[in-house]
C-alpha cells in the first residue's frame, strides 16, 4: 500500500519532516525557511562537560523536536506523538496508521540506516524519516536530505527506531492530525513569536555557554585549545566545529542561510523594511562561519597550526558573536504587523 | 553565498545523494541548489575517521596487552561508547566497564557472550579472539 505522498527534499531533516507532513494534511504554504524560523530553530551552544563521539558537543540548532512542535502549535495544528517500550507495539502502531491513510514521521539512529553512506553512520538519534507505505516486507520511506524516496524492511526500519545510547528514539512516532485551514494571520503571529522566542535563546539565556554568548566563550576557549590540548586534539576538535556546522542538514554557514531565508519570506507577511535588511546580516554570519571553517580545515589538515592560527581562528567566531548579537537586537525593534 | 559559490567537491555523501544548500541569487533573493559536497567538510569527516582508526588501534594494542578485554576493541570499532554498548546489550554501564577487564571477561558465562557478539555482529569465538566480521 502507498499512500499519496510528494517526497520534498530539504537542507535538515526535522525541518523536512515538518514541511512535509503538513503538506499531507493540506497545509502547502509553510515552506522550509518558514517552518524553521516559526519554530524559532537558529542556536548555538558549546557544552564543554559533554562529550560527543569523543568531541565536544556543539549545536548550531534548537532542540530536536521542537522545530516540529513550534510550528505545529503556531499553526494550531494539533500533533500525535507516541514512544514505546515494545517493539511489536511500535510496529503495530505505525502498521495501524498506515491502514488508516496516515503518513508519519519517525525518529531513528542513523548508525544502521542502510541508505547512508558508511562515513556518515554515527551514533546520531535525533534523525528524522517519513513513511508513507507498506509493500509485503518493506517500508516505504522518504528520508527529507535524500534527493529520491527509498524503502526499509521491516527489520532495518525496527532497528533504526530502537536506536540506544544518547537521545535514544525509543520507537518515537509522530503525526500532524488535521485542524481548521492555516490563515495568513495565524503565519504571520507564528512568524512574530518564533522571532521573538529566538532572541530569547540567542541573547537572554543566562550563562556563558548558550546562544551569542556561547560563540563568544567558544571563541575564546579555541585561543586555549593549542596549548591546553595540543595540535592534534584541537585540530580533531575544530574538526567536530565544523561537522556540526556543515554537515547534511544545515544548509550551510550553521543553519545562518536558512534563518536569513526565512527573513526574506518572512517579509511578505511583516511589511518592515528592516526585514531584509537583518537577513542581510545573517547571510554575513553564514559567510563567516563558513570563512571559519576554512580557516579551521586549514589547522586540522596540518596545513597551519601557529598560536597565530588559532587566534585569528577564534577571532573568526568573536566578530560572528558581535554580528549576530546586533541582528538579534535589530530584530528586537522590528515593528510586527498586529 | 552567491549560487554559483556553492561547492561542488563530492564527499562520501555526494556520491548517494547532493544535499540541498540555500544561497543567493543575482538579485539576492534566498533559493536552495544542490551541493555535491564540500572539501572543507570532507576533510572534516576523514579527521574523525583517521581518529577512529586510531583509536581502534590503540585499542588493540590494549587487548594484546593483556589490559583491557576483546570488548575494548569491539567497542571502538562500532564507534561506540559505554553507555551505548550498554544500550544495546541491555547491561548496566558499570557491568560493561567491568566486562572490559581481562579477568572479569574471562569468567563470563556463554549467555552474556552472546549478548555481545550479537550486537557486534560476530560469532562468540571470534569475539574471544578478536577477528572483525
Amino acid at each position: 500500500m502507498k499512500l499519496p505522498f510528494e517526497h520534498i527534499q530539504a537542507a535538515h531533516c526535522e525541518n523536512g519532516v515538518t514541511t512535509s507532513l503538513l503538506h499531507t494534511i493540506g497545509i502547502d504554504r509553510i515552506t522550509e525557511p518558514l517552518a524553521f524560523g516559526i519554530g524559532s530553530g537558529l542556536f548555538f551552544t558549546y557544552i564543554p562537560l559533554l562529550k560527543v563521539n569523543n568531541g565536544p558537543a556543539f549545536a548550531f540548532r534548537t532542540m530536536p523536536g521542537l522545530i516540529f512542535k513550534r510550528t505545529c502549535t503556531a499553526l494550531s495544528v494539533p500533533v500525535h506523538r507516541e514512544k514505546f517500550r515494545s517493539k511489536e507495539k511500535a510496529r503495530q502502531v505505525l502498521d495501524a496508521c498506515l491502514d488508516l491513510g496516515l503518513v508519519v514521521g519517525c525518529q531513528v539512529g542513523v548508525f544502521y540506516l542502510p541508505y547512508f553512506p558508511k562515513e556518515y553512520r554515527f551514533h546520531f538519534n535525533a534523525h528524522n524519516i517519513i513513511v508513507y507505505g507498506r509493500e509485503a516486507d518493506r517500508y516505504l520511506i522518504s528520508d527529507p536530505v535524500m534527493e529520491m524516496t527509498t524503502s526499509l524492511s521491516s527489520y532495518e526500519l525496527e532497528r533504526v527506531r530502537f536506536a540506544r545510547g544518547v537521545l535514544a528514539p525509543r520507537g518515537q512516532l509522530y503525526y500532524p492530525k488535521i485542524g481548521s485551514p492555516v490563515t495568513d494571520e495565524q503565519i504571520a503571529r507564528g512568524i512574530k513569536k518564533g522571532v521573538i522566542r529566538n532572541i530569547r535563546d540567542m541573547l537572554h539565556i543566562p550563562g556563558p555557554i548558550a546562544g551569542v554568548s556561547g560563540i563568544r566563550y567558544t571563541g575564546k576557549k579555541i585561543k586555549r585549545w593549542r596549548d591546553k590540548l595540543g595540535p592534534k586534539k584541537a585540530g580533531l576538535y575544530l574538526a567536530q566545529l565544523v561537522r556540526m556546522q556543515e554537515e547534511i542538514g544545515t544548509g550551510g554557514g550553521g543553519f545562518r542561510y536558512i534563518y536569513a531565508a526565512f527573513l526574506q519570506q518572512a517579509q511578505a507577511f511583516h511589511p518592515d523594511q528592516a526585514l531584509s535588511r537583518i537577513s542581510d546580516t545573517f547571510t554575513r554570519s553564514g559567510d563567516l562561519w563558513r570563512d571559519a571553517a576554512v580557516q579551521a580545515a586549514g589547522i586540522y589538515k596540518g596545513r597551519i597550526g601557529s598560536q597565530e592560527d588559532f587566534n585569528r581562528m577564534g577571532d573568526y567566531l568573536l566578530e560572528i558573536a558581535e554580528l549576530e548579537k546586533q541582528a538579534f537586537q535589530a530584530l528586537a525593534k522590528i515593528n510586527w504587523r498586529p | 553565498m552567491k549560487k554559483e559559490d556553492i561547492p561542488q567537491d563530492t564527499g562520501a555523501f555526494g556520491k548517494i545523494t547532493k544535499e540541498v544548500c540555500y544561497a543567493t541569487d543575482a538579485e539576492g533573493h534566498y533559493t536552495t541548489d544542490l551541493s555535491k559536497g564540500w572539501d572543507v567538510k570532507n576533510s572534516a569527516n576523514d579527521a574523525a575517521w583517521q581518529d577512529i582508526e586510531e583509536r581502534v588501534k590503540t585499542a588493540k594494542a590494549r587487548v594484546l596487552k593483556n589490559e583491557a578485554s576483546p570488548l575494548l576493541y569491539f567497542m571502538e570499532l562500532k564507534l561506540m561508547d559505554i553507555k551505548v554498548l550498554a544500550g544495546y546489550t541491555g547491561f548496566w554501564p558499570w557491568q560493561v566497564r567491568r566486562h572490559m577487564r581481562p579477568e572479569v571477561f574471562k569468567n563470563l558465562s556463554d549467555r552474556r557472550l552472546r549478548r555481545y557478539a550479537e550486537v557486534f555482529e560476530v560469532r562468540v569465538e571470534d569475539l574471544k579472539n578478536m577477528i572483525p566480521q
